[in-house]
């Protein structure tokens, strides 16, 4: 036998993390945990609640419930709708960027913009952008004939967020698909030239296999950030009109802020973290596995 | 069927990347491209193939000016160093993917397939995708590719340079027999000398864009017509020195006199380029001889049955071969030795005015 030394004192360079981590998340996730089993009547005098605004968020026929199924609903549209047309639309944008000379930086940059812009300003912009009076695209479509209304019609203040979401985002999806496509060796489109293959057979056959990893990266960063979508809708429609636009977050922070229900926040900011992690585990765990089928 | 290149070149912007070209290929012949990285090899083909455009000269195939023709209505199969393949089709698809583009009716395609298939052993891999794949039957896959096309020219870009040692010697020796009863011209673009060698066939040097030789791969590697003929075709590299000679006195670069015009016997005055290859320079302990090289070990390098001591001699660092290994250590004093019937003499210009003559073999010397 080898006479290895054996010391789990090594264990304490983990401290600092582990001390961080506490401070960071554990300590204020179970302030929320703590909330979401217990009631108050004021005073900061609280009492045991139990499972019960778990079990109320859940059951759709309570009022809290079927606001929480609502918005569930809404957010897994919006995250499937926008899913759907950034992902081709940021491909086909990688496509099309230039692969040498100065106009790879200018298309680059031009991008990237909007990427670079905060939140509440990207919320603004389209705010502004998409006014009847005096915004260029509402005042635009309005007086081509189209009716426009973003903060009385559904349908205009759901086509506003998901452009804006679009305009927002698929430069991400598109600066990832880029950085893959140049990754692709010249001699396989060489190949493709001197078989005769088509542009598409190059699309379907070269180019969009040796995109699969950065894709499911893209997926899965879309998925999150459109899943948890904050602060464009709460700036552009504020969550209407009537609740049309009424996602989880802006739900939650009505609850939470608006009401001060503090228990039914707490429990819903739980279900909905959990819903997120999973989802996104779903999504990773099936796509690598997918990978892994191919590949070995 | 032949292949004429015709004072072909390549400019792009201002540099010269294909220097006024003339090569012919005949078909059923086995073409090396000789040259190392970025001489322009994969260039060359690339014209060759018409992937891109000459900006001077003529290329003609069949007698028949090609410039207008795009790649794919040209009879042309390329295999290239990196393993490409259809990621995401079968290994089956991807040999028949030539093939379905050009419309062949399926039973051909079936044909053709399981017979490349067959001769490159990759039946039991048929429904693999190439990921699937070790790297050796990858680029089996890749060749299958070129050779169920049955195109008339197969370029072939160091399509062994990634595979290991063992896969290497067997592709080497069958790639050349796979393609030799189509009669197509199989065009093979290598950096080492000794695969050349290995090859046979037609050797042309490349050097920056330039074919500095054409000729039977043996003689170009046994008479290289210039300097740099030579040192493409030498690897390790060729050892070299400056010499003037001027009455009788044949002066090195740094001034020293030789002892004697062995060397350059017989030649005019003037200034002259020695080369010789590492298996003529004969290493040895120092004797203080007035007509041996001496100097200081800088670096051994051992492979098996041969050595390769490098020697630091003043004005340069010759490398020479010793059979088996040898204890040279760096930094220790040797010396080395040139046989002058065993040495290039180049001109001043660096084109070849002698060259040793091909040894012959005597069982004698083999057993000494």
């Amino acid at each position: 036998m080898l006479d290895k030394p054996w010391n789990n004192r090594a264990w304490f360079f983990v401290i600092p993390v582990l001390v961080f981590v506490l401070f960071s998340s554990i300590i204020p996730m179970m302030t929320v945990v703590n909330y979401s089993v217990q009631d108050t009547m004021g005073q900061n005098n609280f009492f045991w609640n139990g499972a019960a605004w778990f079990q109320n968020l859940l059951d759709p026929t309570t009022d809290i419930g079927g606001r929480f199924a609502a918005a569930l609903v809404r957010n897994l549209i919006f995250s499937l709708v926008v899913l759907c047309i950034e992902l081709p639309l940021g491909i086909a944008v990688a496509i099309c960027i230039p692969r040498h000379g100065w106009r790879v930086g200018a298309a680059l940059v031009l991008i990237a913009l909007p990427l670079l812009i905060p939140w509440t300003v990207v919320g603004t912009i389209w705010q502004i952008f998409a006014r009847q009076d005096i915004g260029l695209l509402g005042a635009a479509l309005n007086s081509v004939g189209i009716h426009y209304n973003d903060t009385q019609d559904p349908t205009s203040a759901w086509a506003t967020i998901v452009v804006m979401d679009v305009w927002h985002w698929t430069g991400m999806v598109a600066l990832l698909a880029y950085a893959g496509l140049k990754a692709i060796p010249d001699a396989f489109y060489q190949a493709a030239r001197i078989d005769g293959a088509s542009r598409w057979s190059v699309f379907r056959n070269i180019e969009l296999p040796k995109l699969q990893k950065v894709l499911v990266i893209a997926v899965l960063l879309r998925f999150m950030e459109s899943f948890m979508i904050y602060t464009e809708p709460s700036v552009v429609t504020g969550g209407g009109p009537g609740e049309a636009t009424s996602f989880l977050s802006l739900d939650l922070v009505k609850i939470a802020l608006g009401q001060v229900d503090l228990g039914n926040a707490a429990a819903m900011s739980l279900v909905y973290n959990l819903i997120t992690l999973s989802l996104c585990w779903i999504f990773f765990t099936v796509m690598t596995q997918l990978e892994q089928r191919k590949g070995s | 069927m032949s292949l004429v290149l015709d004072h072909v070149g390549l400019t792009v912007g201002q540099e010269v990347v294909i220097n006024d070209v003339s090569l012919t290929f005949e078909r059923g012949t086995m073409n090396v491209l000789l040259g190392p990285t970025l001489s322009g090899k994969t260039t060359l083909m690339r014209l060759m193939a018409g992937l891109d455009k000459l900006t001077a000269g003529t290329i003609h195939v069949h007698g028949k000016n090609v410039a207008g023709i795009p790649v794919r209505r040209r009879s042309v199969a390329m295999v290239y160093q990196q393993f490409v393949n259809y990621p995401s089709l079968t290994v089956y698809e991807n040999i028949a993917s030539p093939l379905r583009v050009a419309g062949l009716p399926k039973a051909e395609i079936e044909d053709r397939v399981t017979e490349a298939s067959r001769v490159l052993r990759l039946d039991p891999f048929l429904d693999r995708l190439p990921a699937q794949l070790s790297g050796g039957q990858q680029q089996r896959t890749a060749i299958a590719r070129a050779l169920v096309k049955r195109a008339e020219l197969v370029l072939l870009d160091e399509p062994l340079a990634n595979l290991d040692y063992k896969l290497r010697e067997e592709l080497r020796e069958e790639l050349p027999r796979l393609f030799a009863e189509s009669g197509t011209i199989l065009v093979y673009a290598t950096t080492e000398p000794a695969e050349a060698l290995l090859l046979g066939g037609t050797t042309a040097t490349l050097w920056q864009g330039r074919v500095t030789q054409i000729g039977a791969t043996p003689l170009v590697y046994r008479k290289p017509a210039n300097i740099d003929a030579a040192r493409v075709f030498s690897d390790p590299p060729l050892n070299e020195m400056g010499v003037t000679k001027s009455a009788s006195q044949v002066t090195l670069s740094d001034g020293r006199a030789l002892t004697s015009d062995a060397l350059l016997a017989g030649l005019p005055d003037g200034a002259y380029r020695i080369g010789f290859r590492v298996e003529d320079a004969r290493i040895g302990p120092p004797t203080g001889a007035t007509d041996a090289f001496p100097g200081v070990v800088s670096v051994t390098e051992i492979s098996g049955s041969e050595s390769f001591v490098h020697l630091d001699v003043g004005f340069a660092t010759w490398v020479s071969l010793v059979l088996g290994v040898h204890d040279w250590q760096p930094g220790a004093a040797a010396e080395i030795r040139i046989d002058p019937r065993r040495v290039f003499v180049f001109d001043a210009a660096g084109l070849l005015l002698r060259a040793p003559e091909a040894m012959s073999v005597s069982p004698l010397a083999v057993m000494a």
